[in-house]
């Protein structure tokens, strides 16, 4: 089960991602990134400081907007993620096609480098 | 059935005997009386032989009529009036008879017209029987016990006063006029047993009245007739069977008028009101329809004009529509003689009156909106009642009924037509609930040939080498996982192995397994690179993986010739490595991103090969993440340090040995024999040679 909030500061669009995806909740993580892609955000905070799982389906996901987000030069940085979930992040390879940083300040701090 | 008829037969045959006996008898009894003379035969006889005909005909209708089941009430009624009718007419030719005789000698003799006023009489008993027997079904249509005895004791007092006359004991006044007290009370109490008649249609109504009053015809006919020459005989002697004596004759022709009456009346007085009746059987019809569609293989669709039809057909609807907001918020309409612009017309209207009724569908409540209908100008309607088609608490359309009369609707309308409408939402979740459940068959089914081909595609047998034990294992939940793995040797000294996780489960993943082993199978062969073996395996999936889906691989190539193992680790677990001689083992972590994580030629940038050099005596595990994400009871991860730890508790054993105590350990961690993921594990040991 997961519960996902967005919140919008100025111009920038955090997702707060609570819980656990898996198979049958990456659809709303998906559908919380489409939206803010479409409403044309071009910094998007993933917060995932109460994150407790992620299953492939879910970084799938994450993997599925890379190209996207890229042709589009929108920034996603993800940020206070738990070890065990950093870890899977870590072991598919994904952190080196992510923004990964420790806490919000960073997370920001880069996505407003990498805009500019 | 044969002995039914056979008791037919013998009724019948019994009936005439008795008939021909009460014949002679009373002629010989007659003719002896004229002369002054003795009878030859006893004077009882006569009447002894009218109780033996009645009891016989009462058993021959009762065998022909109340037990004949496929009579419906207007065919008993049918059935009274063509025994009526033969018996009239058989009458008549009777009358013809005297009436061409004139005043000749014949005409006027006394034992000839005794002898027609007995034919006449023996019709008419015939007749009456009959109708007791018919006018019992009818009685005892739905029959209480107490109705059950009633008949019952009508029946016994009716064998007694039988006897009675038989025996031809005189009776004083008293008594005679208590039994006929009695017999009354009787006859009253069972008369108003007339349930039958609300079963009747209209139709059935009218044959029935002219039935009856036919009947009537008869009844009165034979009583004039046999009154008449009863009289006529009684002039001049006494010496003849009397049906005025005979306490039966009365209380049988008394009954069938009494009965006949009522029931004439009731159907008259029920005529207006048999259209209600009928209806309310016809909504009954048409509940039973809606609930029962399912039943018979009807769509959704039809259920919407069943309940289009029942709804007007209940109410008297001049009009009605059904607007249902399909799942893909496709708008259906089903109409009827009303045109959708005029239905639209009139939701306009409602709305731009600001009324907040079922007509948005989000009210879940039924009204009676006729009166702000009547300020609507240019429309033939003025009444309107409007229900929600409810669906799992959810209002998926609106059923609105229109008359052109104003107030046209009652409660009693109000409440049928919901009923049609929660039956009708009822159905539809009833036919939802079916399809889902299809699916989830389907689904299953899927499933199972998934996990066949899943099972296939592992290899049967490893590759084996003098240079190293190999021992491998997988299972997998009740879902079709992705786990692959497989080995293949590329010339005498080269070995590939591969093992890799699809993401997703089901048959996606048994599929995107397959072009797994197709790609491995291809590529091994051409002894390349591991680096490069995970471009072009990138490369061929990128045009087949789903946006979302990736697949994480490990691929190794052994020489046993250097003692070199290659590898490249594609987003797949690290492997568990334990040096020989050492006490601890260690996960080789290095660089490489899963398979179809990148689509694109940069892929290369993130994926890269790796060489170690191996000694005899070192230790290899392979796995898919399902081992190190099991879980005990308390929500526990068996973890790389359960997995590290099982291996290093067996530094000396054999390959197969070492893969059997994880799995040991890694149950004894769940504390369950129930999978709920895949596992899978290949163990290298390399050896001396």
């Amino acid at each position: 089960m997961v519960s996902i909030k967005r919140l919008q500061e100025g111009g920038t669009d955090i997702i707060a991602v609570i819980g656990e995806i898996d198979a049958s909740s990456s659809i709303e993580l998906d559908l919380a990134i489409a939206k803010s892609v479409g409403e044309g955000f071009k910094r998007i905070l993933v917060d995932c400081q109460a994150l407790e799982y992620i299953s492939s389906a879910g970084l799938g996901v994450f993997m599925s907007y890379i190209e996207e987000l890229r042709e589009k030069k929108i920034q996603m940085v993800l940020y206070g993620l738990k070890e065990k979930v950093a870890n899977t992040f870590e072991i598919l390879g994904l952190a080196d096609l992510l923004h990964i940083r420790d806490n919000k300040s960073e997370a920001l701090k880069l996505a407003n480098e990498l805009s500019v | 059935m044969l002995k039914n008829k056979a008791i037919i037969r013998l009724a019948f045959f019994g009936a005439a005997i008795a008939w021909l006996i009460l014949l002679f008898s009373e002629i010989t009894i007659l003719f002896s009386s004229l002369k002054g003379l003795p009878p030859d035969v006893a004077v009882w006889l006569p009447r002894v032989m009218l109780g033996v005909y009645i009891v016989c005909l009462f058993y021959y209708y009762k065998f022909r009529i109340e037990l004949d089941d496929s009579l419906n009430f207007t065919d008993l009624l049918w059935k009274v009036f063509a025994t009526g009718l033969i018996t009239t007419v058989i009458s008549l030719v009777f009358r013809l008879l005297l009436f061409l005789l004139g005043k000749t000698a014949l005409a006027t003799n006394l034992i000839f017209n005794d002898i027609i006023c007995q034919i006449n009489l023996a019709l008419l008993v015939n007749f009456l029987v009959a109708a007791l027997t018919s006018w019992k079904r009818l009685i005892l249509y739905q029959k209480s016990k107490w109705l059950l005895r009633s008949w019952a004791l009508f029946e016994v007092i009716m064998l007694v006063v039988l006897l009675n006359d038989s025996l031809g004991i005189a009776l004083s006044q008293y008594t005679s006029l208590f039994i006929n007290i009695a017999i009354g009370i009787l006859v009253l109490v069972l008369s108003a047993n007339m349930r039958w008649v609300a079963y009747l249609n209209f139709r059935q109504k009218w044959t029935s009245l002219l039935l009856l009053l036919l009947t009537f015809f008869y009844l009165a006919y034979f009583f004039y007739t046999v009154e008449k020459s009863t009289e006529l005989i009684n002039e001049k002697t006494q010496a003849f069977l009397d049906y005025r004596a005979q306490l039966i004759v009365l209380v049988l022709f008394w009954f069938i008028v009494i009965y006949g009456i009522f029931s004439f009346l009731v159907i008259l007085f029920n005529l207006p009101t048999s259209s209600v009746f009928e209806q309310k059987l016809e909504e009954v019809v048409n509940f039973q329809r809606i609930s029962q569609s399912i039943q018979t293989e009807q769509d959704e669709e039809s259920v919407y004009n069943i309940l289009l039809e029942s709804s007007v057909s209940s109410v008297f609807a001049d009009a009605a529509w059904l607007e249902i907001t399909g799942a893909n918020n496709d708008r259906k309409m089903f109409t009827y003689r009303v045109t959708e612009q005029e239905s639209k017309n009139i939701v306009d209207h409602l709305e731009k009156n600001n009324i907040k009724g079922v007509l948005d569908a989000g009210s879940e409540k039924t009204k009676n909106l006729s009166k702000h209908l009547a300020a609507m100008r240019g429309s033939r309607f003025r009444s309107i009642l409007a229900f929600p088609i409810i669906v799992k608490e959810e209002t998926i359309g609106t059923l609105a009924l229109l008359k052109e009369l104003p107030e046209g609707f009652n409660k009693e309308m109000t409440r049928i037509v919901s009923a049609f409408a929660n039956q009708a939402g009822i159905s539809i979740e009833n036919f939802r609930l079916m399809e889902e459940a299809f699916q989830n068959a389907r689904y299953k089914e899927e499933l199972k040939i998934a996990k066949t081909v899943q099972q296939s595609l592992l290899p049967n047998r490893l590759e084996e080498d003098p240079g190293f034990q190999i021992a491998a294992f997988s299972a997998s939940a009740d879902e079709v996982g992705g786990d692959y793995y497989d080995t293949l040797r590329i010339n005498d000294h080269l070995v590939a192995l591969i093992i890799a996780d699809v993401s997703g489960k089901g048959t996606t993943a048994a599929f995107h397994m397959s072009q797994m082993k197709g790609i491995f199978h291809s590529l091994a062969q051409q002894h390349m690179d591991p680096k490069e073996f995970m471009q072009r395996a990138n490369q061929a999936l990128v045009y087949c993986l789903e946006r979302r889906s990736f697949i994480s691989a490990s691929y190794f190539i052994i020489d046993t010739q250097e003692k070199i193992i290659r590898y490249s680790r594609a987003g797949h677990c690290p492997v568990l490595y334990l040096k020989a001689g050492e006490k601890e083992s260690e996960f080789l972590k290095d660089k490489g991103a899963a398979l179809g994580m990148i689509r694109s030629k940069d892929y290369c940038n993130y994926v890269e090969t790796n060489e170690l050099k191996y000694a005899p005596g070192d230790i290899m595990v392979l796995f898919t993440d399902g081992i190190t994400e099991t879980k005990d009871s308390k929500g526990e991860e068996f973890g790389n340090e359960g997995l590290a730890a099982a291996l290093n508790e067996m530094t000396t054993a054999t390959a197969k040995e070492i893969e059997q105590n994880i799995i040991k350990r890694l149950y004894e961690f769940s504390g369950t024999k129930n999978l709920d993921d895949d596992y899978t594990l290949m163990t290298v040991k390399f050896t001396n040679n």
